[in-house]
């Protein structure tokens, strides 16, 4: 499995592991769906900081998350953004509807 | 016609799982140019995006093979061609727009742009129903 989740007072934790592309989006999608789908949180948080590498499919993965969370005016968070991974997501703009969780230090 | 110094050619079916594998050979051929972490993941992205494109919508119904073609040559220029014999792009330039896609709602339509952003050059021909080929083309700076 590459996606762990955990859920704590309304705020669901996906932690992502390993590559993150067209064919492993599609596992760690159903896993999150299917859980938020369940439980409904106001918050997911989506943490990349074990993804050594990451395509344009990691911003399908968020942006598709952002759309179902405003199913029920949840909202997403994005945190472990480490070099590669920034420049993608910089390049996406996708900070203008999931908030990016700069690292601290 | 500048000759290449070095030279490998594989093919796979359009199978989800093989975008992994192809970028890695990507990579581990273009390891001998000795180039920075950075330049690699750059490179290896773009494969990615390529192959991707080739999976989803090149071979949209099917299962086809994809063509890769990974050359080297002087000054630590590399030039990766990724081709399909698939549906082809009815209108490059619309395909090549950020955003656009006809992917569905989990593809963000980025592919081309990050092609263009992570590389020095992406040249794009198609011709519908007999496939696309798409080439990219980086300068690897030696490590300092």
């Amino acid at each position: 499995m590459n996606v762990r989740l955990l859920y704590k007072e309304g705020v669901l934790t996906a932690k992502v592991n390993g590559e993150v592309d067209h064919h492993s989006a599609a596992e760690i999608r159903e896993s999150i769906d299917e859980t938020s789908q369940k439980l409904k949180p106001y918050c997911l948080k989506i943490d990349f900081s074990e993804v050594p590498f990451m395509d344009s499919s990691g911003i399908g993965l968020i942006l598709g998350r952002v759309k179902l969370y405003k199913l029920w005016k949840g909202h997403v968070v994005v945190s472990g953004l480490t070099g590669s991974l920034n420049k993608m997501v910089e390049l996406s703009g996708i900070g203008s509807v999931a908030v990016i969780e700069k690292e601290v230090g | 016609m500048l000759k290449p110094v070095n030279k490998a050619e594989i093919n796979f079916p359009s199978n989800s799982v093989n975008e992994g594998f192809a970028r890695a050979v990507v990579s581990s051929f273009l390891a001998q140019l000795d180039p920075t972490v950075a330049d690699l993941t750059d490179i290896k992205t773009a494969v990615s995006e390529a192959v991707t494109n080739a999976v989803v919508h090149g071979y949209r119904d099917t299962i086809g093979t994809v063509y890769i073609t990974i050359k080297i040559f002087e000054n630590g220029r590399a030039v990766v061609r990724v081709r399909d014999r698939g549906c082809g792009i009815p209108d490059i330039k619309q395909a090549m727009e950020p955003l656009f896609t006809t992917g569905g709602d989990e593809r963000a339509g980025l592919g081309f742009a990050v092609m263009q952003s992570f590389c020095d050059g992406v040249k794009v021909s198609s011709k519908e129903g007999r496939g696309t080929s798409v080439t990219l083309t980086k300068f690897f700076a030696k490590k300092e």
